[in-house]
């Protein structure tokens, strides 16, 4: 407790990146420069007052469906993430309480489905549902359980290692009352760090699934599809693949960052006394 | 009319090793019990077994009883945690070697303490402060206001030991087990805890199990011992008897190396050393 870390330069270089993105996601629900489907500049159009960021191939202004991309990345950023923490923290606190060959059972399908591709799987969910945004939402977030359940798993077997456990069920405390009151605090800063972290990988896997025609069909306009769309006019216009790019890192720089950052003020032993 | 009972107490591991082998002792109310013997000699997992506590990949068999007075003596093993979250912490309760451990880092004192007040006698509140207070000021602590709003790493380790015995006398049980309470606290800290424990034993007439491996520290509190060794019981009866004439090897040695101190503690006295 030598030195107050209440803010870190990590977390507020990441908010920053990442606060730009939503407030671009957040001011898209409301107002776009174009509508993303009007067709109001030239093909290829260069960056001009009127439009931003040039227009696309079929003339469509640019920056307007770069601001949906990102209201798009946000939205899979949270859904995926609350899929995956939802199904990922149940499934690793079974995990975690189970004893012996359940316990092994769990884990070697966490590990299975870790190693399952998220694009294979987003191919067999497309499959069965049809290409949707809430399909990629889907995939991202099982996907993504897998890695959460196994990481609750690890850390509710170390809390529950402890002697304060045993200390709280020898004064009579139920097991689901331990689960709220010690277990979960013990292990949350842990877990949202992994989110924070997770909440930038679904945004590069949306891009990806949607790249690939998996994501959100047309007219909207997810960063993935941006990128495929400027692929091949790549050269004389390179805007159009650059902003969507540079986005995409952003926001999963700026994730990690917050992620980092969210370690650093979560630890309590640099908690401020009172 | 016995507190506690135990009868042919056998505890086996997965792989069938032995950890305690048949051991029988009875705690009367209001008396108090020394267990001694080295680690690994298998006195904690007596006491563990007592409260139902035991790791699940060991296995207890026998007869324990526990229980007194409007307690109806009740069957431990084989009962359901349900039932035993009824007896736990308010027929018998434990406190640990380790305070640091045993109380959750990331509670405050005060919260901790009003888990067993609040479920065990329905406090809330104004009420429920006023209880956490007059708890810790029952154990002797400084400050009691201060105690309770500080977490376990922001106060001393004497401290802590006293709010985790506050923990287990909340409910009023009529056993208190105190395993090794003083081993991991410095020598002037653990007399104070000790006179502490005598004090609040008697005031309240409560029975003791005291679990140590310092001959010289349980005859300091209780009046009869059990020696363990490899699981089972080598010897028991009066401290004095013990004492005067130890009959298995282990107990001479025992007894042979506390004289050993005194005598010891008695020359440097002498010479001036100490």
């Amino acid at each position: 407790m030598t030195r107050k870390r209440r803010h870190s330069l990590p977390l507020i270089v990441g908010g920053t990146l990442v606060g730009f993105i939503a407030l671009m996601a957040l001011i898209s629900i409301f107002w776009t420069p174009y509508s993303i489907q009007d067709m109001t500049g030239g093909r290829l159009g260069p960056l001009s007052s009127h439009h931003w960021l040039g227009t696309d191939k079929l003339g469509r202004d640019l920056l307007s469906r770069v601001m949906i991309g990102a209201r798009i990345a946000i939205a899979v950023g949270f859904g995926s993430v609350l899929i995956g923490a939802i199904l990922g923290v149940i499934l690793g606190l079974v995990a975690g309480f189970a004893q012996r060959w359940v316990d092994e059972s769990f884990s070697a399908m966490f590990d299975i489905l870790i190693a399952f591709p998220t694009l294979l799987l987003a191919m067999l969910i497309v499959a069965a549902r049809g290409a949707s945004l809430t399909s990629a939402i889907i995939a991202i977030g099982i996907g993504m359980s897998a890695i959460v359940a196994r990481l609750t798993r690890l850390l509710v077997k170390r809390v529950l290692a402890k002697d304060f456990i045993t200390a709280s069920r020898a004064s009579g405390t139920s097991w689901a009352r331990i689960i709220f009151i010690h277990i979960l605090p013990n292990i949350w800063t842990t877990l949202i760090v992994t989110f924070a972290l997770q909440f930038g990988f679904a945004g590069l896997t949306e891009a990806s699934l949607s790249y690939l025609g998996l994501g959100a069909p047309p007219p909207n306009a997810s960063w993935g599809s941006l990128l495929q769309e400027a692929q091949a006019t790549v050269l004389t216009s390179p805007v159009a693949a650059i902003a969507p790019g540079v986005l995409l890192v952003c926001l999963v720089i700026g994730m990690n960052l917050v992620a980092d950052g969210l370690r650093d003020v979560a630890d309590p032993t640099l908690r401020r006394s009172r | 009319m016995k507190v506690l009972e135990v009868k042919d107490l056998t505890v086996q591991s997965g792989d069938g090793s032995k950890v305690v082998s048949s051991v029988s002792f009875s705690v009367e109310p209001g008396e108090r019990l020394g267990l001694i013997g080295e680690s690994g000699s298998g006195k904690s997992m007596t006491a563990l077994a007592v409260m139902g506590l035991l790791p699940a990949e060991l296995k207890a068999s026998g007869g324990l009883l526990l229980g007194t007075g409007k307690d109806a003596p009740r069957q431990i093993i084989g009962a359901a945690e349900k039932d035993l979250n009824e007896i736990r912490g308010r027929v018998a309760s434990i406190v640990f070697q380790e305070p640091l451990t045993a109380l959750d880092p990331l509670m405050k004192i005060g919260r901790q303490l009003s888990e067993p007040l609040r479920r065990w006698k329905g406090l809330k509140g104004e009420g429920l402060q006023k209880a956490i207070i007059s708890a810790l000021a029952e154990v002797s602590i400084n400050k009691p206001e201060r105690i309770a709003a500080s977490y376990p790493y922001e106060i001393s380790g004497g401290e802590r030991q006293r709010a985790a015995i506050a923990m287990a006398l909340a409910c009023e049980p009529s056993l208190l087990i105190a395993d090794e309470p003083t081993t991991a606290l410095d020598v002037t800290v653990q007399a104070e805890i000790l006179a502490l424990l005598d004090t609040v034993v008697s005031k309240r007439g409560m029975s003791l199990l005291f679990i140590s491996h310092d001959l010289a520290v349980v005859s300091r509190i209780t009046d009869h011992v059990l020696v363990m060794k490899d699981g089972s019981v080598v010897e028991s009866g009066s401290l004095t008897d013990i004492l005067r004439s130890p009959q298995h090897p282990y107990t001479r040695d025992l007894v042979a190396s506390a004289k050993e101190l005194d005598n010891a503690l008695a020359i440097a006295k002498n010479s001036g050393g100490i």
